[in-house]
This record gives C-alpha cells, sequence and structure tokens, in this order.
C-alpha cells in the first residue's frame, strides 16, 4: 500500500488525517463545554429540572467526546516530533512556548476539573460543580486560543528574527501571540464551534420531537439551538467575511487559489461552479457573476484582484482543493444562515415545536458543522502550501529524515485504529443520542451522599 | 542565569510527576489478568477514573516543554524513537477511550477490558524501550538523527521495557492497596510483593550491566574518590527496597505506595547522574539543545506561576475522591 508515494507526501498525509479526526472532537467539545456550563447555571438559577435532565444527558455524551478529543490530541502534539522533526528544530522556539503555554492554562485546568465534573456530583456542593464545569468550558476557550495562535503564526509570522543555526527566534512575543491573522482565525473557529454543536443539539432534540413533540426537554434544546443558529450563523458570515479580507492582504495568492482567480484582473467574477485546471490555469465550466468577486473581496465592483499570475508556479497552492473547499465551507454557512432564519420565523408564528419540515431538515443537518469545520481548515491548510511558515519554510524542507515505509506504516496504523477505535466512539454517542433527553433519571443527591464514594453515578449501563 | 539548567530540571520533574501519577493507572490496567472478577475491575477502574486524564497531561508538558525549550533534542530523539512513540500513542488511544467506553455497553465490556490493558501493556513497555534506547545512545549527524531504523531494538532496550512494566505493576497494587478494602486489597498486596521483588531485581541488573557496558558511565560512577557521594544512591535504593517489603508484610495501607514512588525516584536520579549533561545520551548536551534565551525566560514564567496552581487544583481533585473506593456503590443511576 502507498508505494507510490514519497514521505513528503505520506507525512502529509498523515497529519492531514490525524488532525481532521482530531478537530472533529474539539469543534463538539468546546461548543458542549460551553452549553452544558449555560445548563447547569440556568438550573442553579431557575431550579427548573428540565436543566438539570438536559446536562446528565449531554455531560455522557461529552465524556465519550473529550476522551476521544484527549487521545487524538496527544498524537498531534507528539507528532511534530516524530515527522516534522526540522520544523521542531527551527520553528520551536516559536511554536513550542505557545503550545507550552496551552498546556499549562488549558489542558490542566481541564483534565483537572474534568474528574469533579464527571464525577463528583456527590462529592461537592453544587457551586463548586458548576464552577468545575465552568473551568472545563474555559479550559477549551483557552486552549483554541493558544494553538490558533501558532496554527496563525504559521500563516502570517511575525515578531521573529533567525539566529545562526537557522532557528526563528522571537523578538517581540505580543506580536507572535497576536499575529496579523490570528484575531480572526479564533473568532471564526470559537463561533465554528458553537454552530456545530447548535446543530448536534439541534439535530437531536428534532429527532425526539418527530416521535412526540410535547417533549418537554427536546423542545427546550431545540428552542436553545435554534437560538444559536438565527444568532450566531449571521455572525458567522460576517466574521468570516473579515477573515477573508484579511486573508487578501497577508495571503493573497490563497484567497486567488479559493476565488479561482488564475489572472489578475478588474471586475473580477464570482466562481459558483467551476474545475479550476491548475496545468492550463483556467476554469473549465465556469458558471461566474462578473464584478461580484471584486466587489466581496474589495468591496468595490471595479476594483483589480490578484490573481495566481502574480506568483511564481511553484508557489501556486493546489488550486481545485482549495476551490472546493471553500464553497463547501462557504454554502454550509448559508444553509445554517437560512435554518436559522426560518426557525425565526417559525418561533414567531408560534409554531417551532409543530414543523416537522423544519425538524426533518435539523435531523439531517446535525452533522454539517463537522463538515464545513473539516472544508474550513482545508482552504486554510492547503491554501497556504507550497510553505508551512509562510513564505518562509516550505513543507518539503520541514519533515524529518524518516523513511517512505515508516510513515507509510504509521500512517496505515494510524487509518485502522482511528476508524475502529473512533468508529466505536462515535456508535456509542448516537446510541446515547437515541435515548430519550426527557427520561433522564435525576438521582436524590442528599441520599446518595450518605452511601459513601459513589463513583460513577453518572454512567448508566444500556 | 543558567536557563537551560532550570529547565532541563524542570522537565525532568515533569516527566518523574508522569511516571508517578500515570504509572499507577498504566499499572492497574496490566494486573487486569491477575483480577478477573468483574466487580474488581469495575472498582479498579473507578480509582483512578477521575485523575487519569490529568496524569496523562503530564506526558503532553514533558513533550510540549521539551519541544518549547529543547527543540534540538525533541527533534532528533521524536525519529530516532519513532517506532516505540507510535506504539505508545496508539497504545494511549486504546486505553484511554476505555474508560468512557467500557461502561456503555454490556456486550463489548470485554473488548474494552482488553483495550484497556494491552493498551496500557504496549504503552508503558514502549516507554520502558526509549529510556533503555536513551540510556544506550543515539546517533546524530548535523541536528537531525543520524542512526538506523531499528537502533532502538536491542536485548536492553526490551530489558528496560519489561522493567518498567514491572515498575508500573508495582505503582498500580501499591495504589490499589491505598484505595480498596476486602479480597480486592488482599489481592493486591500479593501482586505488591512479587512486582516489587521483580522490580528490585530489574533495578539491580540495569546498574550493573550499564556501567561495564559503557565506559563513560562507568568512569561516573566508579571514579574514586570523586564518585564516593554517588554511592549513598544504591545504598539508599537497597534500604527503600527493604522499607517497601517490610510495610507490604506489615500490611500498612499509605506506606508501600510512598516507598514504590521512592523506589521510582531514585532509579530516575540515577539515570539523570548517568546521563548529566547530555539530553540526547552522548550526542547533544542540554546546553545545546536549548532554545535561545528568550523563548526560556517567556515559558519560564508562565512554569513559574502556572505549576504551583496547577498542583493545588490537582491536589484539590485528588482531595475530594480521598479515601476507598467501594464495590456496592453502584454507577447505575
Ligand atoms: C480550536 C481548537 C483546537 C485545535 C485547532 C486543536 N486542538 Fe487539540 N484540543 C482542543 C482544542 C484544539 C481541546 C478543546 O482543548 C481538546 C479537545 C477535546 C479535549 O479533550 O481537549 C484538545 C485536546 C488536545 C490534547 C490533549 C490534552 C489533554 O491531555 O487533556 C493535545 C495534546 C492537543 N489537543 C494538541 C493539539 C495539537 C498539537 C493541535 C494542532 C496540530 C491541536 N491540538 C489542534
Ligand atoms: C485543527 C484543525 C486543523 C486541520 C483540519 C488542519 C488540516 C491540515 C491539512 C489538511 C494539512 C495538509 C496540507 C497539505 O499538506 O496540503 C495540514 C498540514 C499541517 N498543519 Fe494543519 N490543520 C489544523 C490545525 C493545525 C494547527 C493548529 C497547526 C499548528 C499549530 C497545524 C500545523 C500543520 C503542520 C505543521 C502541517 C504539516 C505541514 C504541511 O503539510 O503544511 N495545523 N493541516
Ligand atoms: C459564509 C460564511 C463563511 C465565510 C465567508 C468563511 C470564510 C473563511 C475564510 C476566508 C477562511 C480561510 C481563512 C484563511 O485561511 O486565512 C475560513 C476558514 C475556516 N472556516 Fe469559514 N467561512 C464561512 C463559514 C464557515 C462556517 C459556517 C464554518 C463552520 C461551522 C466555518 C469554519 C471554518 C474553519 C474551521 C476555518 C479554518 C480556520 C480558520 O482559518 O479560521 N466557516 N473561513
Amino acid at each position: 500500500m502507498f508505494e507510490s508515494f514519497d514521505a513528503l507526501t505520506l507525512a502529509r498525509f498523515q497529519f492531514a488525517f490525524t488532525v481532521a479526526f482530531h478537530i472533529i472532537f474539539p469543534a463538539f467539545t468546546i461548543g458542549l463545554a460551553s452549553y452544558l456550563a449555560v445548563l447547569e447555571g440556568l438550573y442553579l438559577k431557575t431550579r427548573n429540572p428540565v436543566y438539570q435532565k438536559l446536562f446528565r444527558y449531554w455531560v455522557k455524551i461529552f465524556a465519550v467526546a473529550f476522551g476521544m478529543g484527549v487521545v487524538s490530541g496527544i498524537v498531534m502534539s507528539y507528532q511534530f516530533g516524530t515527522n516534522w522533526s526540522v520544523f521542531s528544530d527551527r520553528a520551536g522556539p516559536v511554536i513550542g512556548p505557545l503550545m507550552g503555554y496551552e498546556v499549562l492554562t488549558a489542558f490542566f485546568l481541564e483534565a483537572g476539573f474534568l474528574g469533579v465534573m464527571l464525577f463528583g456530583m456527590n462529592k461537592v456542593g453544587e457551586r463548586l460543580h458548576f464552577f468545575a464545569t465552568l473551568m472545563v468550558a474555559i479550559g477549551t476557550a483557552i486552549s483554541a486560543f493558544w494553538i490558533l495562535s501558532a496554527n496563525s503564526w504559521m500563516q502570517t509570522p511575525a515578531g521573529f528574527g533567525m539566529n545562526d543555526v537557522g532557528q526563528f527566534i522571537v523578538t517581540d512575543w505580543w506580536a507572535v501571540i497576536f499575529n496579523p491573522s490570528f484575531p480572526y482565525r479564533l473568532a471564526h473557529m470559537l463561533l465554528a464551534a458553537y454552530l456545530t454543536t447548535a446543530f448536534v443539539v439541534g439535530g437531536v432534540a428534532a429527532w425526539h420531537l418527530l416521535r412526540d413533540r410535547a417533549n418537554a426537554a427536546a423542545r427546550k434544546m431545540f428552542s436553545m439551538a435554534m437560538w444559536m443558529a438565527l444568532l450566531v450563523a449571521p455572525l458567522q458570515v460576517v466574521v468570516g467575511d473579515l477573515h477573508g479580507l484579511n486573508t487578501q492582504e497577508h495571503q493573497p495568492a490563497k484567497v486567488a487559489a479559493m476565488e479561482g482567480h488564475f489572472k489578475t484582473q478588474t471586475r473580477a467574477p464570482l466562481y459558483l461552479f467551476g474545475l479550476p485546471q491548475q496545468d492550463t490555469a483556467e476554469v473549465k465550466y465556469g458558471l461566474a457573476i462578473p464584478g461580484l468577486g471584486s466587489l466581496i473581496l474589495k468591496h468595490d465592483v471595479n476594483a483589480e484582484v490578484t490573481g495566481l499570475d502574480a506568483f511564481p508556479r511553484d508557489e501556486w497552492p493546489p488550486v481545485a482543493i482549495v476551490f472546493w473547499a471553500f464553497r463547501l465551507m462557504v454554502g454550509i454557512g448559508v444553509l445554517m444562515l437560512v435554518i436559522g432564519i426560518w426557525s425565526g420565523i417559525q418561533r414567531w408564528r408560534g409554531k417551532l415545536y409543530d414543523s416537522p419540515l423544519l425538524h426533518r431538515v435539523a435531523v439531517l443537518s446535525a452533522p454539517i458543522g463537522f463538515v464545513a469545520v473539516i472544508a474550513g481548515w482545508v482552504v486554510t491548510e492547503v491554501g497556504r502550501q507550497p510553505w508551512v511558515v509562510y513564505g518562509l519554510m516550505r513543507t518539503a524542507d520541514a519533515a524529518s529524515p524518516i523513511a517512505r515505509e515508516g510513515v507509510a506504516g504509521s500512517l496505515l496504523a494510524f487509518i485502522v485504529v482511528y476508524f475502529l477505535v473512533f468508529g466505536a466512539g462515535t456508535f456509542y454517542i448516537v446510541r446515547k443520542m437515541a435515548g430519550n433527553p426527557d427520561k433522564v433519571n435525576i438521582p436524590d443527591y442528599a441520599k446518595k451522599q450518605h452511601a459513601m464514594a459513589a463513583e460513577r453515578m453518572y454512567h448508566e449501563e444500556d | 542565569m543558567d536557563y537551560a539548567l532550570i529547565w532541563a530540571i524542570l522537565i525532568a520533574v515533569a516527566v518523574f510527576a508522569y511516571v508517578a501519577l500515570d504509572g499507577f493507572d498504566l499499572g492497574i490496567a496490566m494486573l487486569f489478568p491477575w483480577f478477573k472478577r468483574e466487580e474488581h475491575r469495575d472498582v479498579m477502574m473507578n480509582t483512578v477514573a477521575p485523575v487519569w486524564d490529568g496524569n496523562e497531561t503530564w506526558l503532553v508538558l514533558g513533550g510540549g516543554g521539551l519541544l518549547a525549550v529543547f527543540p534540538l533534542a525533541f527533534a532528533v530523539l521524536m525519529p530516532a524513537l519513532y517506532m516505540p512513540v507510535i506504539a505508545m500513542l496508539l497504545g494511549l488511544i486504546f486505553r484511554g477511550v476505555a474508560f468512557e467506553y467500557r461502561f456503555k455497553t454490556k456486550r463489548g465490556k470485554p473488548i474494552w477490558d482488553l483495550s484497556f490493558m494491552i493498551g496500557s501493556l504496549v504503552a508503558a513497555l514502549s516507554q520502558g524501550i526509549m529510556l533503555g534506547a536513551m540510556l544506550q545512545g543515539i546517533k546524530v549527524v548535523d541536528r537531525s538523527y543520524g542512526g538506523g531504523w531499528f537502533d532502538w531494538l536491542t536485548p536492553f532496550s526490551l530489558f528496560c521495557g519489561l522493567a518498567v512494566v514491572v515498575g508500573y505493576m508495582l505503582l498500580g497494587s501499591t495504589w490499589l492497596v491505598m484505595k480498596t478494602r476486602g479480597e480486592l486489597q488482599q489481592r493486591s498486596f500479593r501482586a505488591a510483593r512479587i512486582t516489587a521483588l521483580l522490580l528490585a531485581l530489574s533495578i539491580a541488573v540495569v546498574s550493573l550491566y550499564l556501567p561495564w557496558r559503557d565506559a563513560a558511565i562507568a568512569e561516573r560512577w566508579f571514579s574514586f574518590p570523586a564518585s564516593v557521594w554517588l554511592w549513598t544512591l544504591p545504598l539508599t535504593l537497597a534500604l527503600v527496597t527493604l522499607g517497601l517489603l517490610r510495610s507490604l508484610t506489615r500490611e500498612h495501607e499509605v506506606a508501600p505506595y510512598l516507598w514504590a514512588l521512592g523506589l521510582f525516584f531514585l532509579s530516575f536520579v540515577g539515570f539523570a547522574i548517568s546521563i548529566f549533561p547530555y539530553l540526547v545520551p552522548r550526542s547533544i548536551t542540554l546546553w545545546q539543545a536549548a532554545a535561545p534565551d528568550n523563548s526560556l525566560v517567556f515559558l519560564l514564567y508562565g512554569a513559574v506561576i502556572l505549576l504551583p496552581i496547577i498542583a493545588a487544583y490537582t491536589g484539590y481533585t485528588y482531595w475530594v475522591f480521598r479515601g476507598k473506593v467501594d464495590p456496592d456503590a453502584g454507577y447505575h443511576d
């Protein structure tokens, strides 16, 4: 297997595969941790048992997803050394401390309070338990902060110099952390995580509503999820647009690939469809709206937009992948917007729990957030090729001196193990989701507090 | 100030914290074959379920810290130890997910028991092999690994792998002695006695073999009279082993775990003495591997402020879950 690929291609594929699997879990746990904190906070404030039911329903799902996030994340941090050792040596002094701060400020916080959050219900008071949930939620957001700072620095490096052995050295940490693309990427990713989670929650709720539209817990979930969709989807479109403008400024070749612009031109078109051809530098079967590209990128129909012809060919990213991944993401963004608005209209007409068509669409769109997240990352990462540190270090010069067989073997092992193990986890999660949220038992803590050390009480055996 | 040295000490602390904490929960899993009853296994897992993630985070700090402050060492060690590193990561996946999956299914329970056991065994074995491979020395050419694909694999490194497996089983069984009662505790005492003897034996073998094989290590330990003070270490090791065995025969509950930790600590110090000042033994010293000062200082602020806070809330978690874990207190809602 993999005979026709060289070690570099395999290493790239391995990174893409393992990180694409990893991001599925954070995209869900970042959102879900915050949702759980909201649910628990609302319960403490209103004492409405429906919030407690929902908390206990989702916390079990959270636990499984979080476990998968942790083990797939540990793989990521070691992969910098195993497959990208030259990159580690050169960029370690910049990237390393950012990831070090991630461990110190985020991973320990999440892990430290996770135990109390999952198993401590009957061991600490309600308020302390809420505090633990909050800390886990905050930890996930801090984690996103640091890792996105590291990634953004690789996209738009700033605040650094070079030493005589070829390492990047930092001259200004503030400039490194808050590098030009970081604020946009952080905002866009956090919103992506919230939207992804909202659509999962909404989909599960809709599934139960289709069975029983009086299901109180499902109604509450659906309402909360659709509020998120209505409010956050438009925000995401705006943030995405700003992100694109920023990329236009710092990585124009990436934007040219996203848009399929091979030529620099005024009144640049926006392609709705087309097949970009890397070798002939044209878009086949292009269906385009003239001028709209300039309008979106420059906010002026007649403005000139830089195309790929402004860059040497060996600095072009693979255009078709970036072009299509971008369309997929934006398409899903628009779809989310539409669903959010539709739910708003139904809510306004008093029919939110009473429109099977909306519920069906919600069930079907439960996983679209994950698709958009992965598509978005493909735009970002493939679009920056051939650079690993933009404009400074080529991906081809970053890889470890590992033989092809080694990388191929580990890649194969990762593929087999990930599909088996995370496939099983997904199965357990989906099975949990099929359980009725309104039928969750709420244990009597006071009684249990006397029963010593009741561990694992949150686990139900099926 | 010598920031590189400070960081070498801090990374050593992180690695030791990892071994001390994740050691017992890997060890518990490897004891599963001798603890077949389902209720026992449930309790064993429940003694570590609330803390395993935090324990493993020390491993992330060790790896991430190495990348941050000794990038060259990270860049050389990871390719040199490629196969055991990948094996360890895969092992950690299988065992990590078992904590949750196992309680989500009845039919699949045996599978996740197996995944917990074998995943932990592979992870522990790989860690020991890496330790052995480092002690053997690693070849470097021009800022990267210069050796072969299977350099890490020798009888010695395999032996170190087994020694770590036995050592973790000792930590696991003494942890169980502390956290359980009744029949489960009695079995744990038995497991602890056996693994204690095996570990002491392994430490002795490694300590005799290394100086015999490696002139530089022999020189460090046997150059009289300069190294006489070093000889307090094996002496203390012998005493700690006796203390451990005594507390196991007298059936103390907490002391055995602490003695076992002492054994690990002393071996760890011995390891550090043998390789100092190298980070990649016999090729790259800690000063050669260090990142520019400015990176060391930047992260040092964080470490100095945050590590005590981390220690405090980690301690709090252990405090919340203190005491014995009872089998009858079920996890059914
Ligand atoms: C936007 C967010 C985000 C992104 C882009 C990444 N991660 Fe991640 N990661 C998280 C957000 C996150 C998280 C939310 O903090 C996780 C997910 C679930 C979890 O348990 O924590 C996590 C877990 C996690 C862990 C386990 C932490 C623990 O022991 O508790 C490690 C070591 C990493 N990640 C490392 C990485 C690396 C090296 C990445 C890049 C290549 C990466 N993550 C991308
Ligand atoms: C979490 C979401 C992410 C996804 C889905 C993702 C996706 C990808 C993909 C598809 C590639 C392969 C590109 C190619 O070779 O054509 C890649 C490469 C890479 N990414 Fe990311 N990435 C993510 C986050 C990150 C982060 C946070 C970092 C660093 C802090 C990072 C660092 C790298 C590196 C070092 C490579 C390998 C070199 C390369 O091929 O460019 N990635 N990623
Ligand atoms: C229609 C609205 C959207 C626009 C205009 C948009 C725009 C962009 C742009 C331009 C990038 C690449 C930035 C770069 O590499 O420099 C990007 C990346 C990304 N997008 Fe979107 N996006 C939209 C919707 C969404 C949605 C709905 C999601 C997920 C729910 C999403 C998730 C992501 C992710 C995860 C990335 C990679 C990380 C990053 O660079 O921020 N996007 N988006």
